[in-house]
């Protein structure tokens, strides 16, 4: 039975785009105990705040008049910014429990480095994994503002791509930071202190320049306003009469993706290269 | 010699050195592991065996000194290398949100082979370990036994050429542990090349050809068990145990009545070659211990000797 030794992966300490493959094939089979329950979920959950917060407090919005949300229902104002908000959740959860799980909890990743997989490879295929759980997430919000009349342009189609780098320009920094992680503690910190308050004042639910003039600036910064910026351009329709600003938006949501893989290459190499 | 010059050694390791920050984990050790050889680490708990360990694996960067695998260095083949060695860690690295087969499927396809071909050998594998009926199961409430078994499995789905077994039947029940053993005998039968560290004195007996003791971080004998023994300790050893409060009034009266004697908080051992004689002698210099034991010495012997008694955790 034990022949001559097969020589599985790619030699070399090249990066080989089958051994990510393998990584993400990894989680695929992992996502197909808890596929049914997470695509239910990635619909309701939508359903249920446009319901509430699109239909049921946007009537007394629309009634007060919407010149400060640019003459637009407040639905359709809400949708768009739901979604990049939606979106960063479902990202910040792939890049925080599941790395902790790689390295801590079931070791998957000290089992992959075992093989011809390296470091590089299994971030590059976690990674991409974290971006197809996005753009499922967002795929399916997207039908959803179809299905309740939220959208106002074909451009919306745009919206899921977006919505998949808007949720990257998390998943990056999160996971590198969860990579140097031994224990969950600090999870929920991000979680509290980071994700919530993003989620409520980054101009998903009114304008920012609602905020106080000082916060305003601290919006900017964050990837989730440009997130929430672009999407509604593309959803309402009107990036094409901006588009510079849609190209700054693009930008900054670019740079965190950037900086988010290269922190995550350094961490996953130097935790599993000691 | 262990090593025939006309091959060269499957592992070949010189002045081999891992540092974490100051700490020295292994301090510049000289071996070679020849092809087809069973070849243990024994030492107590953090004498370098596990950083050895992943240095050869591949998965842990040698600090200084010399190191090759199957002819090539970790540094710039790691990949090429760990796509022909199995690896059974000391923790398990199963993934218990997968069922047993499952384990085994993802695996293949870490070293690139077809999904066909990862079926075909985990069929093949789950049978050699015995666990076959299990296949469809998940992985979390499988025994310890059965857990290390599948790990075992796991590291051969490349049908390596050299495998490494960090403490392989560590926590494991005697019946487990002999059931480990046979699978890895079958496997040293068939060729492979084993290499294992434990710190089990009864494992390295009945598994290596030869084997190192390690002790703070460095290699402190060489050999195959039998040399060892007969290098470090004497043929027999004589156990005396006394009644409690006796042992301390013993002061001088055992002198010269073995090669060595030395004395445990519970016991006496005198090694002598002739145990029997040593238990007359010390009849007839007028002791009475409780029970007396003539047995013969052990790896256990070296091993105390060698690394001390004192515990270290």
């Amino acid at each position: 039975m034990m022949a001559a030794p097969s020589a599985g992966g790619r030699p070399g300490s090249a990066l080989s785009l089958d051994r990510v493959w393998h990584v993400y094939e990894h989680q695929f089979l992992l996502y197909r105990r808890t596929w049914r329950g997470s695509i239910i979920n990635s619909f309701f959950s939508p359903v249920l705040f446009l319901l509430a917060m699109g239909v049921g407090l946007g009537s007394f919005v629309d009634r007060s008049g919407g010149d400060a949300l640019g003459g637009v229902s407040y639905l359709a104002f809400l949708a768009p910014g739901l979604l990049a908000s939606t979106v960063m959740q479902t990202a910040s959860f792939e890049s925080t429990f599941p790395i902790m799980a790689g390295f801590v909890w079931i070791k998957r990743y000290h089992a992959m480095h075992a093989t011809p997989i390296e470091p590089t490879e299994i971030a590059l295929g976690q990674l991409a994994w974290s971006a197809t759980r996005i753009t499922l997430v967002g795929s399916i919000f997207v039908l959803v503002m179809g299905l309740f009349g939220a959208v106002a342009s074909p451009l919306v189609l745009l919206a899921i791509p977006v919505a998949t780098l808007t949720g990257l320009a998390f998943a990056g920094p999160i996971t590198a930071y969860a990579a140097t992680q031994k224990t969950m503690t600090s999870f929920n910190y991000i979680f509290r202190f980071g994700i919530t308050p993003l989620f409520l004042f980054s101009g998903t639910f009114f304008p920012v320049e609602q905020l106080p003039l000082f916060l305003q600036p601290v919006a900017w910064l964050t990837p989730l306003y440009h997130g929430v910026a672009l999407s509604r351009s593309l959803a309402l329709g009107t990036a094409g009469a901006e588009p510079v600003v849609a190209l700054v938006h693009l930008g900054v949501l670019l740079l965190f993706i950037g900086g988010g893989l290269v922190a995550t290459l350094v961490v996953f190499n130097r935790r599993m290269g000691r | 010699m262990p090593t025939d010059p006309a091959t060269p050694p499957l592992i070949r390791a010189r002045g081999l050195t891992k540092l974490f920050g100051s700490f020295m984990a292994v301090d510049a050790i000289d071996f070679d592991v020849a092809k087809g050889e069973a070849f243990g680490f024994l030492g107590p708990n953090g004498a370098g065996k596990t950083s050895t360990m992943r240095m050869i694996g591949c998965t842990s960067p040698v600090s200084a000194g010399e190191l090759s695998v199957l002819g090539m260095e970790p540094a710039s083949h790691g990949p090429l290398i760990r796509s022909q060695i199995g690896v059974v860690p000391q923790h398990d690295t199963l993934d218990t949100e997968l069922t047993v087969a499952d384990n085994l499927h993802i695996y293949a396809r870490y070293f690139g082979l077809s999904r066909a071909e990862g079926r075909r050998r985990a069929t093949e594998l789950l049978d050699f370990v015995q666990l076959t009926d299990r296949a469809a199961d998940q992985v979390e409430p499988l025994s310890g036994g059965m857990k290390r078994r599948l790990t075992i499995a796991r590291a051969l789905i490349n049908e390596p050429a050299l495998l490494l077994l960090d403490e392989p039947t560590t926590g494991l029940d005697p019946q487990a542990r002999h059931l480990v053993w046979d699978r890895l005998y079958r496997l040293k039968q068939q060729g492979v090349t084993l290499v294992l560290t434990t710190h089990y004195m009864d494992e390295a007996e009945q598994l290596c050809d030869r084997l190192v003791v390690m002790d703070k971080a460095r290699i402190v004998a060489e050999g195959s068990p039998r040399e060892l023994i007969d290098r470090y300790s004497t043929r027999e050893v004589t156990e005396l145990r006394f009644a409690p409060g006796i042992q301390e009034t013993l002061d001088g009266r055992l002198d010269g009545i073995a090669e060595r004697v030395e004395w445990l908080p519970d016991r006496v051992l005198l090694y002598a070659n002739d145990g029997e004689a040593a238990a007359v002698e010390a009849h007839d210099r007028g002791l009475r211990p409780e029970t007396v034991l003539v047995r013969r010495s052990t790896l256990e012997d070296v091993f105390l000797r060698l690394t001390g008694r004192s515990l270290i955790e």
